[in-house]
């Protein structure tokens, strides 16, 4: 990990970074939700840092605490072989932080697997669906107010899943005559 | 669903597709779906439009069983992470906690670690090679391929008493000490890998058949692969050399020579040739290590960490009483966070740990090289043929247990 890296982000967004530690050698800022989309976008376009690895996010639910959640970013400059990680915490009424899918494309499936565990929204997001659990699944598992032996109800068999090529063919059909049509 | 269906519809006009698309499930139970993954295609004829990977079909509640189990309960569930390397994910959680703890494990740990973690490697790289030559109708390649991986299991189950599900690490150390007769157990294994490397090789590399499968089809660009977040053998073969055996190294890692091979096209021959070259590397690290096995003690020397032996439990108070605080308080971990990662067979597996200062993990987060694999594959796999989905899926490895946890 490196010092330097987070020395500079502090320098460069002061009002942002709520507080910074490097213990155990791992680079940690702490970050205000409304500086996340705007501090990676530098984080990953500044040459001296070039961050362009999103290793990894997740959440923790701190569930005594107020802000109860933290989203934790992990990244990684492949080229200049250092780390840093962001915490950004948030609270737990309607939780919700901006998506970085439009900074590094790994946050798209990672995103929705911390809404599927933790029920945190990522504003923006292109197609924020449960990825390990199905649809109609109650709750988020990984909560901490979720409890370990909680079962689900029973649901109901899904009589038409997908008529995915009805759907499309209606659609898509439709589409082509209209643009048909429209040919002089 | 709906929205993989848009997206194709959008982009139909300008592919020129075919008014009569056609959706098809591929999995969760199909043969080349290794564990359970469904893949929702679209299709126009034979090529695909669009593909919606969809997992979760393994998923056990990995992280919600760790929040309920002591810091050393957590090892057996490690196994059956990625269940072809299982010794990778137990040495790798251990860094985490030793790194958390603050302490290091002792030379010659480090260096059995590095040995037994490269067999596991190759243990890996083998399975992936002969399934994905099966799967291209090789048969023999296949059977080449488990026969050497069944030496290495044999050498395994020699050390750590199992051929699987061997929890063999320790935080702090390992459960035992390689058995006396090792280095001359792995003299007489080793010239039959080589042996099956060698076949593997003139069975493959060279076969049109093979080649004409492999060559180009799953392609993938080094900045979009970074992106992803792929790492490992799929990275590698972009032409991106990062591998945190070398560029953080951990274990013995600073003090063996290797190369780490890199590929140049992305493709899955680059992805099979590296994996190949990797493999002969393991085995040359596997020679050193085994060359400069360093003597002296095993495990730490602590008894908040370490299980005291056998002998004082059941003969002294003091004994006992230290291992019933271990074993059911557990390991006191001191409060703090920390992310810890080590190259697994797949790429990057990173274990991001939150500990509240208990005997249990407070948060224990997997970071799976296989699920961000997955996250990318759709990339890899439309524009292209339905038939080259099955070499593509077999060349990023995908382990269930591991994207599913």
């Amino acid at each position: 990990m490196s010092r330097a890296a987070l020395d500079s982000l502090v320098a460069a967004f002061p009002q942002h970074i709520l507080e910074t530690t490097d213990r155990l050698g791992d680079e940690v800022a702490i970050v205000a939700p409304a500086g996340l989309l705007e501090i990676t976008t530098w984080l990953r376009d500044t040459p001296a840092l070039a961050f362009n690895m999103l290793s990894d996010v997740t959440a923790v639910d701190y569930l005594a605490r107020n802000p109860r959640f933290e989203v934790v970013y992990q990244l990684y400059s492949v080229s200049k072989k250092h780390r840093l990680r962001l915490r950004v915490p948030v609270g737990a009424e309607n939780p919700s932080v901006a998506s970085v899918t439009g900074v590094w494309l790994s946050a798209n499936w990672a995103e929705r697997e911390v809404w599927d565990m933790y029920g945190i929204r990522f504003e923006g997001h292109p197609d924020l669906r449960r990825v390990l659990m199905y649809e109609e699944f109650e709750g988020h598992p990984l909560r901490k107010d979720y409890p370990m032996q909680q079962s689900q109800p029973r649901m109901d068999l899904r009589r038409k899943e997908r008529d995915a090529v009805e759907e499309y063919k209606t659609l898509y059909v439709d589409k082509l005559a209209q643009a048909r049509k429209a040919e002089p | 669903m709906n929205r993989a269906i848009a997206d194709a519809l959008a982009a139909a006009p300008e592919r020129g597709v075919q008014e009569d698309v056609m959706v098809l499930n591929m999995g969760p139970s199909h043969p080349a779906m290794h564990g359970t993954v469904r893949m929702v295609l679209t299709l126009d004829g034979e090529t695909v439009i669009k593909c919606d990977p969809e997992i979760g079909y393994l998923h056990r509640g990995f992280e919600k069983q760790c929040e309920n189990a002591t810091w050393s309960q957590v090892f057996p569930y490690t196994d059956r992470l990625n269940y072809c390397s299982p010794l990778l994910n137990n040495f790798g959680y251990a860094l985490a906690v030793e790194k958390m703890l603050g302490i290091k494990a002792t030379d010659r740990c480090n260096y059995i670690r590095t040995i037994l973690g490269e067999m596991a490697r190759l243990a890996d790289h083998f399975t992936s090679l002969g399934a994905g030559a099966l799967e291209l109708g090789a048969m023999s390649a296949f059977l080449y391929a488990v026969e050497a991986r069944d030496h290495i299991w044999d050498l395994v189950e020699e050390v750590t008493g199992a051929r699987l599900t061997v929890s063999f690490a320790r935080i702090g150390g390992l459960k035992e000490d390689l058995p006396a007769n090792f280095a001359e157990r792995w003299e007489a294994t080793e010239p039959r890998l080589w042996d099956v490397i060698k076949k593997l090789d003139q069975l493959s590399t060279k076969n049109r058949i093979f080649m004409d499968r492999m060559m180009n089809t799953g392609v993938i660009g080094a900045d979009e692969a970074v992106s992803l977040g792929f790492t490992g053998p799929v990275l590698r073969s972009t032409g991106v050399a990062y591998d945190i055996r070398k560029d953080s190294p951990y274990f013995a890692y600073d003090r063996v020579d290797f190369e780490v091979p890199v590929g140049t096209n992305g493709d899955n021959f680059d992805r099979y040739l590296v994996r190949l070259e990797e493999m002969k590397q393991s085995i040359s690290i596997i020679r050193q290590c085994l060359k400069g096995l360093p003597g002296g003690p095993l495990n730490v020397d602590d008894p908040h960490i370490m299980l005291p032996p056998k002998e004082s439990v059941y003969n002294s108070i003091e004994g006992m009483i230290n291992h019933f605080k271990l074993i059911f308080e557990g390991i006191q971990v001191p409060a703090g966070e920390v992310y810890s990662y080590t190259e697994a067979a797949n790429g990057e597996l990173g274990f991001y740990i939150v500990s509240n200062g208990t005997g249990k993990p407070y948060k224990l987060r997997v970071r799976p090289p296989c699920f961000y694999f997955m996250g990318g594959i759709d990339r890899m796999i439309e524009g292209g043929m339905l038939s080259d989905i099955i070499p593509t899926f077999d060349t990023i490895n995908m382990i269930g247990g591991e994207v599913d946890r």
